[in-house]
């Protein structure tokens, strides 16, 4: 039976529907990939291998490698000031390899709250936390937060007083941003790694904040 | 260079192509946040043309400057990257 | 698109098919050896237009904001390009089956 866009009858493991793929008529776009792949190889510019292992590099990157970062940065004062001086080194220190990702981490306080958007496209600090969410990379997403981030984070289930001032970061250009979220209260007796299970990739971009520890 | 803290206007200017000083900014004025340091011109590498390195700035929009009464909470604050040639003093 | 305004935004996701992972990772390799830089597949994906943001899909866009940039580096051409597609397409129905 040919796949239905609306049967959602049928979630992956992440409880998302399954988008149309080596089962579903073969579509344009489809087609230019297989094209477009074949001939790079053919002419000598890729290997097969190539494409593959960065397909598990890109697997293989989640939320979770930023959630580390976080954690530690709460757990040991000069990281932290090194995450702040220069988010992407301290970052490769930690082990993780984010290329040439130049990084920046803006930090929660009790009166700053960050949000970060991409207007122009839609970066994101993808070689630190994976491939962004769908929402995202949304043109109403694009457009509003900028404009309207209060709203926007009402969306998100966030309510901030008005006393606390939005940071909106747009990655217009060379960089691309981390929240460094503020820790929870109630915290100060968990281990790193217990830490880091607290911090979502929503709490990253901003549209969240860390999960309170009763809730893990 | 502008330093840190001064007031920078974006230039208010519309060539068609591929620039990265988006059009809610341009004749915005606002505060040099940071110096980013020097990085290749999007707008001739954007066409595969040798890029001149230019001065990367952060700059900091409230969003009482940004949409007038508009704005949802007038001290909220919006950070760009813009380059050099795209600043003029204010 | 900063500043416009725009109706709630969509919470769903979903999971990246096996093409999309691809187009990814043609994107970023090609990127890497030179071929192209972010900067031309930002511009490709502008030059589309608004209609192209509304009517596809995000690697959709990428696939062809990518075979622009080799287009216009002469990785290929546009008869190389234009006969394999049709070469895929009569290998079978489904991505599946169109692969080599």
């Amino acid at each position: 039976m040919p796949h239905d866009h609306h049967d959602h009858d049928h979630l992956s493991p992440s409880g998302h529907p399954y988008r149309q793929d080596n089962d579903a008529p073969l579509t344009y776009f489809q087609r230019m990939e297989i094209a477009v792949r074949e001939l790079l190889i053919e002419k000598g510019h890729l290997t097969p291998a190539e494409i593959a292992t960065q397909i598990d590099t890109m697997d293989a990157r989640s939320p979770a490698n930023g959630a580390a970062v976080v954690a530690r940065a709460w757990t040991d004062p000069a990281f932290k000031a090194r995450l702040m001086e220069n988010a992407g080194d301290a970052t490769r220190e930690m082990g993780f390899d984010i290329g040439p990702l130049h990084l920046v981490a803006v930090e929660n306080t009790a009166d700053i709250h960050n949000m970060i958007v991409c207007t122009l496209c839609s970066c994101y600090p993808r070689n630190l936390l994976g491939l962004p969410p769908d929402w995202y990379k949304t043109r109403a997403y694009r457009s509003r937060a900028v404009r309207e981030p209060r709203a926007v984070l009402r969306e998100f289930g966030l309510e901030l007083p008005e006393t606390t001032r939005i940071r909106v970061h747009d990655s217009t250009a060379d960089m691309r941003y981390i929240v460094l979220p503020a820790r929870p209260p109630g915290t100060e007796d968990i281990t790193e790694a217990a830490l880091a299970k607290l911090v979502t990739r929503d709490s990253m971009i901003g549209t969240g904040l860390p999960l309170a520890p009763e809730n893990t | 260079m502008t330093p840190k803290g001064n007031r920078v206007r974006v230039k208010a200017m519309y060539p068609p192509g591929h620039v990265r000083a988006p059009f809610y900014l341009r004749g915005k004025t606002g505060e040099v946040e940071r110096i980013l340091g020097r990085f290749r011109s999007p707008e001739q590498l954007a066409y595969g043309l040798p890029a001149p390195e230019k001065t990367l700035y952060r700059v900091r929009f409230t969003m009482a400057e940004l949409w007038g009464d508009a704005a949802e909470n007038p001290a909220d604050t919006v950070d760009a990257e813009i380059y050099d040639h795209w600043l003029e003093e204010a | 698109m900063g500043g416009r305004s725009a109706g709630p935004i969509a919470m769903e996701g979903h999971d990246f098919a096996l093409w999309e992972k691809r187009v990814d990772a043609l994107m970023v390799l090609c990127g890497a050896k030179g071929l192209f830089t972010v900067d031309g597949l930002r511009r490709a994906l502008e030059d589309m237009g608004e209609d192209a943001f509304e009517t596809l899909s995000y690697y959709d866009r990428w696939i062809a904001a990518t075979n622009q940039n080799l287009i216009e580096a002469g990785v290929y051409t546009l008869e190389e390009l234009g006969q394999r597609m049709e070469e895929v397409a009569r290998r079978g129905p489904t991505y599946g089956e169109a692969q080599e």
